[in-house]
This record gives structure tokens, C-alpha cells and sequence, in this order.
């Protein structure tokens, strides 16, 4: 985890594609991955969720055996517990 | 141009370079050996690659590759050399990949591998029997016009006779007509494109089918339609030869045929009423002209250099409606591959006259 | 942990480092396991391609195995090949098309069970071809048996209690025989079961076709890919597997470059 909590970037995670390997959640450097719990996907799948936090290092895109992540890096980092919501919605 | 005495191997390697043959690898076993020298000599010579293949089953892999980039590419070997490239000519065969392949035979013992294929599945490949050296020259070129025109293996059958016995050949390219374009080949251009080429004895495209879940299933459908319309599409090639009013048809191919062919003629001059067929195109066999000629004929006699393999192609054609006889033998020499004892006319017009008289005392009776 | 949302593009100024699938693998499920590490490995073959603008004059050739899907899910000119067989295909493909990028895909039941004989000519011919296999040490597509890569102590279908040197044998480091052989120009074993290890097999990827192109001979990489499934382990425990097990059978690294840089 950084000294500075900033969030330096997000993904776009496509969430049926995802075979719950948990791959992402282990290489990721800053720990902001995690599984859910109760929800699946259109497979029966756990997949991954986002925290506050990414640094659009791609690790999770590079480990990922489906492709299912999408890197984005902000233009400027955001200080962490931004308020995102709304900003990447459909 | 001016007839040159060169042998068989020569002759069938310059009637592949006059195709256009462009690639060839081979593994040296005696008599294909022969072939695969003329070929490193001459390929070069015309732009083309020759290099020993390690394998058998690399030689074949090798051709697969060069074809599916779009060469005109074949290679070759023995009957024991061919038994170790069964599973990929089978293949070939499924992802429609057009090549020529040698059997340099060292007798004629490979009929069956030739023309049932040793390989899995259902599956056909165009087999060639040439009788001499300048129809060998011929052959070689029709092999390579067949394998683009069905875009399949086509098998040639030589032996050890045909590859040592030189005569007085004119090695001239020969136009068999038109193909369909090569655009099935692969030559990198399609990549990124989203219509890149796949050459695959699972599927036909990229996008066609799956492997996985039934689709497979459609592909051997599909493999199976094409070897029906290969078997209908080629004409079966036949020589024949005092059928008129025969009522004895001697059935032999490739080079021991050349001896039936001249028996027979000379028990012709002698009144005999004897014919002879030569099937030319093992596969597709010439059912049809042999049925008819046995029906008239009402007897038949097969002469070929193995314990009788392709009689059991003449009993199909036949169909019970003739006795068929097998007069051929294994014949060997010491070292089991040259020339055997059984070239000799005088041994073969005793089997023939044999066989008629036989023929003759059971009509008598 | 609150969560961010992430099911579409932000609409905050940000740029685009990394999108689902390389432009050249079709943007579809494929149907390898959870946690396959081919997939990974695929990934940085197709970057590199991408990377070095060869999409139009590359040729795979490819092998049988769970990968064999990526002869048709890849969008590159192919030609699909039998069970160890693709060495002797490309060798063909390059022979006819020496100007293009021709490279091989294996699994190591394909290349070093099967195929052994054709890569090692391959490699000792020096055909500049690159050769890419992919390690797991088990038939994947069988079900999981054992390779001549499995490792000693490695569980698999027909080594229940784990391969046994007196009953199974010793595993082949093919890489490290390769690199023994002349024809062989550069030869390196990467892996995928960390980013940094995919970030550093990707340039060695790169680097084998960038030789292949200057026509320096023959280049070999060997991808020590995961399997979960015929490791019998959990998918989150088979990047360890793989560290502790394979990567410390096979050491990880270039095992032989060209002299002069």
C-alpha cells in the first residue's frame, strides 16, 4: 500500500467472462481485488471487485486467463475515497 | 528435344521439377534413395529446396507445411517408410492439403497400403501406377495436377524395377488444364484482418466450427462428401489390350504389367484369344472396365508380385459373375527388395497358359 | 472495503493501458480451466506480434492440446498440426516463406513426449522458426497425465502418489537441451504465474521473433504455464505450485543469447 492513499486509475471488469480463479486477487500489488460472495455471474462464477486504491499497474490484466479486465489510468490521481460513482456507471 | 537414356528415379525426379515441384524431403532407404538425390541436384537448380528430412514422419510433416504455404511440394519413400507417415497422409487428406508422395515400393507388396491406406478414418488418396519410365515422367505430373485439382495427397506407386531401369525418356512439362486459385494457402497476409487463413485437418475456417461439442462431427461429414466427389470426379485410367474377344483377361499393374502386356501379346500371335488390363489409376480402381471385359470373357487371372492384394479389388469389380484366378506370386531376390526372379516372360506365359488351360478344361467339362 | 464501480469506461479524464484482449485473440470465452496459465502465454505471444507489427506476415503453427483452440480464437494465418508434429510443419511453412515470421505452439506433451525428435532437429538444423512451448507438465486435454516435463514428486492421473524417479523417470529440461545445440540462437524459460514473470517471458517473446526476423536461427521459448486442474491443486494455490515445483526443476531465465547485442 502507498504512503500517499491516491487511486491513480480504475478498471472495467467483464464480469461473464470471469472463471473465479482469484489469479488477480493474488498479483495485485496495492490489495484493492476481492471476490464477492453471494454473487455470481452469468456462469455460476465468483468474480472480482474493485476498492479505492488501483495504481493501473495492469498486473490483474497481465495474470488474467479470460481477459476480463479493461486498465484505465486517470489523467490525474485521485485522493482514495473519491466519491467515483457516477463517473464510470452505466 | 532429343530422347536421353536416363533411369526411372531421374525421370520421375525431372517430371516433378517439369510440375513444378518446389519443395521435396526425403529420408534415403533403398530405392527411393535415388529419387531424393536427383531432387537435391535439381531443385536447386530451379529455385527450389530439397533437404534431408531426419524422419519419415518429418518428411511428410515437412511437405504438409510447404503445401500449406502454397508449394507445389512432395516427398517420398518405401513402403516401410510410408507405413510411418499413415497418420499424417490420413490428416492430410482432412484439412485438404494438396502434396504428392512416392512410393518407391520394393515390389508390388504395398498395394494394399496404397490404395486402403494405413491411416484412420474414412479417407481416400488417388493412387498411380505407371508401367515404364516415360509414363512414370507423365504420371508424376498428372499426380501433382490431381493433388491441386482435389486439393488431397495423391499417392504415386514406383518400385525398385521402375527406379533402376533406365530408358529413352523426353521429359517435357505437361498441361493437364485449368485449377481453381490457391487461396486456401497460407502466406501470412490475412493476420490481423479478422479473415485469417487456417489450414486444418479439424475444421475448415477459423470461424466454422468448434472442435469442441459436435462440431468435429460435421468436418468428417464434410471430408467424407469430398472423397465421394473424388472418387466420381476422376475418371479411372486403364490400359487394355485384346479384350475383344478374350476369353481370358490377364489383370496386372504397374511395372509387372509391362510383362503381361508383351505375353500376352505374343500368345496373341500365336491365336491365343487372351486380353490383358492394366488398371493405371489403382484408385479409383476401373471396376466397370474390368466387370464388363470379365463377363465377356468369363475368366480372369491376376498376376501381380505378392501373395494377391489387388485381386481383391478385381473380385469386387467382378462380382462372382467370373472365376478369377490368382496366377501372381511373392517373388524375391537375396536381398528381398531388387529385381525378382518373376520379371521373366517365359515363367509368366506359363502361368498364363495355366491359367487358360484350366479356364478351357472347366468349360470342357 | 467500498467497492468502485466498474462496468463501464470512466468518464473522468483517463486513457486506455490495457484493454481486455489483444487486438489478435477474438474477444470471446474460450473454454480452457479456471486459472490456465496458456491463455496468459498467448496473451504475450499476441502482444508481441502486435508490438512488432508482424500481424500480416506471421504463420503459427500449432499444435494438440488444450491450446489448440487458439488456431482458430488467434487471428493469425495457421496451420494446424498434429500431435508433435508442428516442428516439421513450420519447417515447410518457412522453407517456402523465409521472409516471414513463422513460430510453433506446443504443449509439452506435444513437443517433448510426442515431437521430441522433431524439435530437437529443428533446433539443430538452425530453421529459423521459434519455437514456443507451453510447460505444465501434464497432458491437460486428456485429463491430466504424466509428461516427460512432469516433475519429480508432481501428482498426476497415472502418478498418483507423485512421479517416482525409479518407476517414471526423470523429467526432460528440454529448454537447457536445446540450448546445448548450435543451431540454437536464444533460448530462455519464462513463466506465468506472476506479473513480473509474464512482463519479463513477454520480452523474451519479443526478442525470439525480433531475432527470428534478422535471421540469426533458430529461437526457443519455454512457457512454464499453470494447470490447476491437472495439478489437482486450487487455482489460487497453483502460481506457488508452480514456483516450488516446476520453476525449481526448471530454472527460469535466458539460458543462451547471441553474443554481440
Amino acid at each position: 500500500m502507498s504512503d500517499v492513499a491516491v487511486t491513480k486509475g480504475t478498471l472495467v471488469i467483464d464480469v461473464d467472462r470471469c472463471k473465479g480463479c482469484e489469479l488477480c486477487v493474488d498479483a495485485c500489488p496495492v490489495d484493492v481485488l476481492s471476490m464477492t460472495v453471494i454473487e455470481r455471474n452469468s456462469m455460476g462464477f465468483q468474480y472480482p471487485l474493485l476498492s479505492d486504491g488501483c495504481i493501473a499497474c495492469r498486473a490483474c490484466a497481465k495474470v488474467c486467463p479470460d481477459y476480463v479486465f479493461q486498465v484505465w489510468k486517470y489523467d490525474k490521481p485521485l485522493p482514495v475515497d473519491t466519491d467515483v460513482t457516477g463517473s464510470n456507471d452505466a | 528435344m532429343p530422347e536421353r537414356l536416363i533411369e526411372g528415379s531421374e525421370a520421375i525426379a525431372e517430371g516433378m521439377v517439369a510440375a513444378g515441384c518446389r519443395f521435396f524431403t526425403g529420408y534415403p532407404m533403398t530405392p527411393f534413395t535415388e529419387v531424393l538425390e536427383h531432387m537435391a541436384r535439381l531443385l536447386p537448380e530451379h529455385g527450389g529446396d530439397c533437404i534431408n528430412a531426419e524422419s519419415e514422419l518429418e518428411a511428410i510433416g515437412m511437405v504438409w507445411g510447404a503445401a500449406a504455404a502454397g508449394a507445389r511440394a512432395a516427398t517420398g519413400s518405401v513402403g516401410q517408410g510410408l507405413s510411418l507417415m499413415q497418420e499424417s497422409i490420413s490428416e492430410m487428406c482432412r484439412g485438404q492439403v494438396s502434396a504428392v508422395i512416392l512410393n518407391m515400393s520394393r515390389g508390388q507388396t504395398d498395394y494394399f497400403q496404397a490404395t486402403r491406406g494405413g491411416g484412420h478414418g474414412d479417407y481416400r488418396t488417388p493412387v498411380l501406377a505407371p508401367v515404364d519410365v516415360p509414363e512414370a515422367a507423365e504420371l508424376m505430373q498428372l499426380a501433382f495436377h490431381l493433388a491441386d485439382e482435389w486439393r488431397n495427397p495423391v499417392l504415386f506407386y514406383g518400385d525398385y524395377y521402375l527406379a533402376h531401369v533406365q530408358e529413352a525418356v523426353d521429359v517435357v512439362a505437361r498441361d493437364f488444364g485449368e485449377l481453381p486459385p490457391k487461396d486456401w494457402c497460407v502466406d501470412g497476409t490475412s493476420g490481423g484482418t479478422g479473415n485469417s487463413r487456417l489450414v486444418s485437418p479439424l475444421s475448415q475456417t477459423k470461424t466454422d466450427l468448434e472442435m469442441h461439442g459436435g462440431g468435429y462431427g460435421s468436418h468428417l461429414e464434410f471430408t467424407i462428401a469430398r472423397m465421394e466427389a473424388m472418387e466420381a470426379g476422376i475418371t479411372p485410367m486403364v490400359e487394355t489390350g485384346y479384350l475383344e474377344d478374350a476369353e481370358l483377361v490377364v489383370v496386372s499393374f504397374g511395372t509387372a504389367a509391362r510383362y503381361v502386356r508383351y505375353v500376352v501379346g505374343l500368345l496373341r500371335d500365336e491365336g491365343l484369344p487372351i486380353g490383358f488390363i492394366r488398371p493405371i489409376t489403382l484408385w479409383p480402381f476401373p471396376h466397370q472396365v474390368i466387370a464388363e471385359a470379365a463377363v465377356r470373357a468369363h475368366a480372369v487371372a491376376v498376376f501381380e508380385l505378392n501373395n494377391g492384394q489387388m485381386i481383391d479389388d478385381v473380385r469386387l469389380a467382378v462380382n462372382g459373375r467370373a472365376p478369377v484366378h490368382f496366377i501372381g506370386t511373392l517373388t524375391l531376390d537375396a536381398s528381398g527388395f531388387g529385381i525378382s526372379p518373376d520379371y521373366d516372360t517365359e515363367r509368366l506365359q506359363d502361368r498364363i497358359l495355366n491359367a487358360f488351360a484350366a479356364q478351357h478344361s472347366e468349360v470342357a467339362s | 472495503m467500498t467497492t468502485v464501480p466498474t462496468a463501464t469506461p470512466p468518464t473522468i479524464p483517463a486513457r486506455l493501458v490495457d484493454d481486455f484482449a489483444p487486438s489478435l485473440i477474438r474477444n470471446e470465452a474460450h473454454h480452457l480451466c479456471p486459472g490456465c496459465g496458456e491463455p496468459i502465454a498467448m496473451r504475450s505471444i499476441a502482444e508481441s506480434i502486435e508490438a512488432l507489427e508482424l500481424a500480416k506476415r506471421t504463420i503459427s503453427v500449432v499444435g494438440i492440446g488444450c491450446y489448440t483452440g487458439f488456431s482458430s480464437a488467434c487471428d493469425l494465418d495457421t496451420v494446424q498440426a498434429l500431435h508433435g508434429r508442428a516442428p516439421s510443419v513450420a519447417t515447410g511453412v518457412k522453407r517456402v516463406l523465409p521472409d516471414r515470421c513463422v513460430f510453433m505452439l506446443q504443449g509439452d506433451g506435444d513437443m517433448v513426449n510426442e515431437g521430441l525428435q522433431e524439435i530437437i532437429h529443428t533446433a539443430a538444423r538452425g530453421e529459423r522458426v521459434t519455437a514456443i512451448l507451453l510447460n505444465n507438465g501434464v497432458f491437460g486435454e486428456t485429463g491430466g497425465h504424466m509428461t516427460a516435463t512432469s516433475v519429480i514428486g508432481q501428482r498426476t492421473k497415472n502418478t498418483v502418489e507423485g512421479r517416482d524417479p525409479i518407476q517414471h523417470g526423470f523429467p526432460i529440461p528440454i529448454a537447457n537441451l536445446i540450448a546445448q545445440l548450435e543451431g540454437a540462437v536464444f533460448v530462455a524459460r519464462g513463466a506465468v504465474n506472476t506479473a513480473a514473470n509474464v512482463s519479463r517471458t513477454r520480452k523474451w517473446i519479443q526478442r525470439a521473433f525480433e531475432l527470428q526476423m534478422q535471421g540469426a536461427g533458430f529461437t526457443f521459448i519455454e512457457v512454464l504455464t499453470m494447470c490447476p486442474t491437472g495439478w489437482i491443486v486450487e487455482t489460487t494455490e497453483a502460481p506457488d505450485y508452480l514456483n516450488d515445483n516446476l520453476a525449481a526443476t526448471y530454472a527460469l531465465g535466458v539460458l543462451k543469447e547471441p553474443a554481440s547485442k
